[in-house]
């Protein structure tokens, strides 16, 4: 590596800050049940996530990933089963020895922990660049704003858009725009990132420049990630792990180089061929 | 009947005393409509079942029974369970609530128009449920919806006559008194519709203006 590949790996392992964390399991689905009216996206759905580990979720649409990272992110909320992260339940808590369903307070302390990245970027259009990002951190860590907008413009520096904090929203392309909603999810210093098809809505010829932030966030911090891509590249240098979803289940899941070179289910075979077909 | 010119001429100060009346009912009352509006919006919204129903059973009851009713219970019933308003503040009160049942509506179509992909954005930064109001929500909604907001200021400095039924001196009840006392209603009538067109037609420009300049 280039010392000054080293020398931005370590800026950024600095800026993102992700805390060590004590549990054995980053993300753990007990039985999660999602239902939308009659049509079930999620039966009983079992799986884990290690702390730091990268996981990245495949599969036909409407094979319930992107259900996954909203119930994780607590955008939707779960019909059935829990949901633990980082040791804490989000979808319970105890009260007098007894379970019930998590209150909102609950649920913000534990959602502190997850952060997202969403397909349409959804940044705050009535917002500068450098507020999207510092907003949150005044608000919900307690930080000054000008401690807030110090971390923002650093965090703004190393996904190449340093020139751009006073633009509005509007103003960016579409990668840099992802790149913005990149730096905002990392300012609340999650220790798992959602990555919801970030590069789904670009341009083909601006993917690159968001994947490329992602490699390096994925390559100098221990953030635990999970991705739901089609960019099968992507999802083969930066994943540990690949799950296979349809119908709500997994179907099978495997180390990359395993899982798109000799996947073993007969699903999976037919999706990537699709998929290869489709690039 | 012939114009006198004279008589106008007479008769113009007293009418412009009436219009900074009316012009001042309008303003406050706005101020009232435009804050009770957003604040019956917002009841609306909430998460509270009995809340929500409580506040859209007032707005129904407040949006279909006549200003005019409003105005007089205000204004005639009210002393008789101890609190007396004067004709102004009865007025101003009364425009404000009911005109607040339509700008409301306003509101709420402004606040729905702001994609949902906001609020999970919101939820995502864990962002308080009221930080989100007003960083996100508010400061999209209200800008898109000031053309309506401004029509139905407009409307209201239209419907101010109305207060003249509770012995305030705006420019109609100035009129009809000068008519009163002279015979002659050609002038004084004349006049106040001259008046109103002249404060209300460059206000509904300056609408469409906006308008143009927030469609999208």
């Amino acid at each position: 590596m280039h010392a000054d590949k080293v020398a931005e790996t370590e800026k950024l392992a600095k800026a993102i800050r992700v805390e060590p964390s004590a549990a054995r399991e980053m993300v753990r689905f007990d039985k999660v049940v999602k239902r939308f009216g009659d049509n079930v996206v999620l039966r009983e759905l079992d799986f884990h996530v290690r702390p730091g580990e990268r996981i990245t979720l495949i599969g036909p649409s409407g094979s319930g990933k992107t259900t996954i990272l909203r119930l994780l992110m607590t955008i939707e909320k779960a019909d059935g089963g829990k949901i633990h992260v980082d040791g804490e339940c989000l979808t319970h808590s105890n009260r007098g020895g007894r379970e019930v369903p998590a209150d909102e307070k609950h649920i913000r302390t534990v959602r502190k922990k997850i952060g997202m990245v969403f397909q349409q970027f959804n940044l705050f259009p009535n917002m500068k660049v450098l507020r999207n990002v510092a907003e949150a951190p005044v608000h919900c860590l307690g930080l000054s704003r000008g401690e807030a907008e110090a971390r923002a413009t650093e965090l703004l520096e190393l996904v190449g858009l340093g020139a751009k904090l006073d633009a509005y929203p509007s103003q960016l392309s579409g990668g840099q725009q992802q790149r913005v909603a990149i730096a905002r999810a990392l300012a609340m210093q999650p220790k798992v990132l959602c990555l919801d098809e970030v590069t789904s809505a670009l341009d083909p010829e601006l993917v690159a420049e968001v994947l490329d932030v992602l490699r390096n966030i994925a390559a100098s911090t221990d953030i635990t990630m999970l991705c739901v891509t089609h960019e099968m590249k992507f999802a083969r240098d930066v994943s540990d792990r690949v799950l296979m979803f349809d119908q709500g289940q997994i179907v099978e899941e495997a180390a990359p180089d395993k899982l798109f070179t000799q996947p073993e289910h007969q699903r999976t075979r037919t999706f990537l061929r699709a998929l290869l077909e489709e690039h | 009947m012939i114009w006198d010119w004279d008589y106008t001429w007479d008769i113009l100060p007293d009418l412009l005393r009436g219009l900074v009346v009316t012009v001042q009912a309008t303003l406050v009352g706005s101020v009232v409509a435009m804050v009770l509006g957003l604040v019956f919006a917002l009841l609306r919204r909430s998460r509270a079942t009995p809340v929500r129903v409580v506040t859209g059973a007032v707005v129904e009851f407040i949006r279909s029974t006549p200003l005019l009713v409003q105005l007089y219970f205000l204004f005639f019933v009210l002393p008789s369970l101890g609190i007396t308003l004067s004709g102004f503040l009865a007025g101003v009160i009364g425009l404000g609530v009911h005109y607040a049942t339509y700008t409301s509506e306003v509101y709420r179509a402004g606040i729905e128009g702001v994609p949902r992909g906001q609020w999970e954005a919101a939820t995502a930064l864990n962002l308080p449920t009221s930080r989100v109001w007003r960083s996100v929500i508010l400061p999209q909604a209200i800008p898109r919806v000031l053309p309506a907001l401004g029509n139905y200021v407009i409307a209201m400095f239209k419907e101010t006559p109305l207060l003249s039924a509770i012995t305030v001196l705006e420019m109609l009840a100035v009129a009809k008194g000068l008519g009163s006392q002279t015979f002659r209603y050609l002038e004084p009538l004349t006049l106040v519709g001259l008046l109103f067109l002249l404060v209300s037609l460059p206000a509904s420009l300056t609408v469409r203006r906006l308008e143009r300049r927030y469609a999208r």
